[in-house]
């Protein structure tokens, strides 16, 4: 009489787990945005405490001018977009040969002055061919020096940055005038 | 001609599937850790310029974004150039030093990538930059696509 009941299996249906972890996958592959952030990454200078900067002999200097016409100046000389890498990479990599560029890569300052009312794209566009010339000089170095290009030493390498402190960056986005 | 019907018959024909929930999961894990989910609503229309040398941001939780270009006003039109930061336009530039000090102190590797639109001019931006600099914030990024 006291006969033990039969118990059904004590089990969870796994069957359509499989179809449940689909969904979730189906719903996280549509709402994932896998686009890379890309962009053109600068380090602005801290506000001055009222410290004079250090004098920079002008030699050291290159004074690049974009009006609100979208036109270059450098060192007060017109020039055209197209050449301002080539102009740049020149006076960068100029070791003291020429009196009037500058004495090393290190004391090279390249300063960027724009009017209010320049045009974003242009200023871009000029700001990309600083930073090329930069990346090709690296380049260069690095092919000398190690072989192999600069793209492809590691990020936080000690070669990374041995060619890094050989070109610093020095780049002076200056304030631009009222008007 | 029956010889080769009776291997086939005897071999199994069935891909075993058991493993196929761990697969998925795998999956779905990998995309939830990789998605961000706060995406911001624009309120102000952003065609990017493009340039050549640029570089990836690889961490995208030290990100935090500027818009700047003309406002959207619905059925179309733009208004003047203004600046979003999240989900509210900025009424005061001045307001910006506070918001980006704030999200330094969180966060104090903070990058700030500028989206910025192509037909701006730069003296909004340059505002913009002085805030940053007054915030603290001296890491930032101009957005641009890749110049093909």
């Amino acid at each position: 009489m006291l006969k033990k009941r039969t118990r059904d299996d004590a089990e969870i249906p796994m069957s359509s787990l499989a179809d449940i972890a689909f969904l979730l996958l189906v719903f996280f592959l549509v709402v994932t945005t896998i686009d890379v952030d890309t962009g053109i990454g600068l380090i602005l200078p801290p506000i001055p405490d009222d410290i004079e900067p250090p004098p920079v002999r002008e030699r050291n200097l290159m004074n690049i001018l974009v009006n609100a016409q979208g036109m270059v100046l450098i060192n007060e000389q017109p020039a055209a977009i197209a050449n301002v890498r080539d102009q740049v990479k020149r006076f960068i990599d100029n070791h003291g040969a020429d009196p009037e560029l500058s004495e090393s890569p290190d004391d090279a300052i390249v300063s960027i002055k724009t009017d209010r009312r320049t045009p974003y794209n242009v200023y871009i566009d000029m700001l990309d061919e600083v930073m090329g010339a930069y990346e090709e000089l690296r380049h260069e170095a690095s092919m000398e020096r190690f072989g192999v290009p600069f793209s492809s030493l590691e990020q936080g390498s000690e070669r990374r940055a041995e060619i890094q402190e050989m070109y610093p960056k020095k780049i002076s986005i200056a304030e631009p005038d009222e008007g | 001609m029956s010889k080769f019907q009776k291997k086939q018959a005897k071999t199994k024909q069935s891909v075993p599937t058991s493993a196929m929930p761990d697969v998925v999961f795998m999956l779905l894990i990998f995309f939830m850790v990789t998605t961000v989910l706060r995406e911001v609503e624009l309120q102000v229309q952003i065609d990017y310029t493009a340039a050549e040398n640029i570089e990836k941001i690889e961490q995208k939780r030290l990100v935090s974004y500027v818009y700047i270009g003309p406002e959207r006003l619905g059925g179309g039109r733009i208004g003047e150039t203004r600046v979003q930061i999240d989900d509210a336009l900025v009424d005061d530039i001045g307001a910006i030093r506070n918001i980006m000090y704030d999200k330094l102190l969180e966060q104090p590797r903070l990058i700030v990538s500028l989206r910025v639109d192509r037909d701006s001019e730069f003296g909004i931006i340059t505002d913009v930059q002085q805030e940053l600099r007054h915030a603290g914030t001296l890491r930032i990024n101009y957005s641009t696509r890749r110049q093909m």
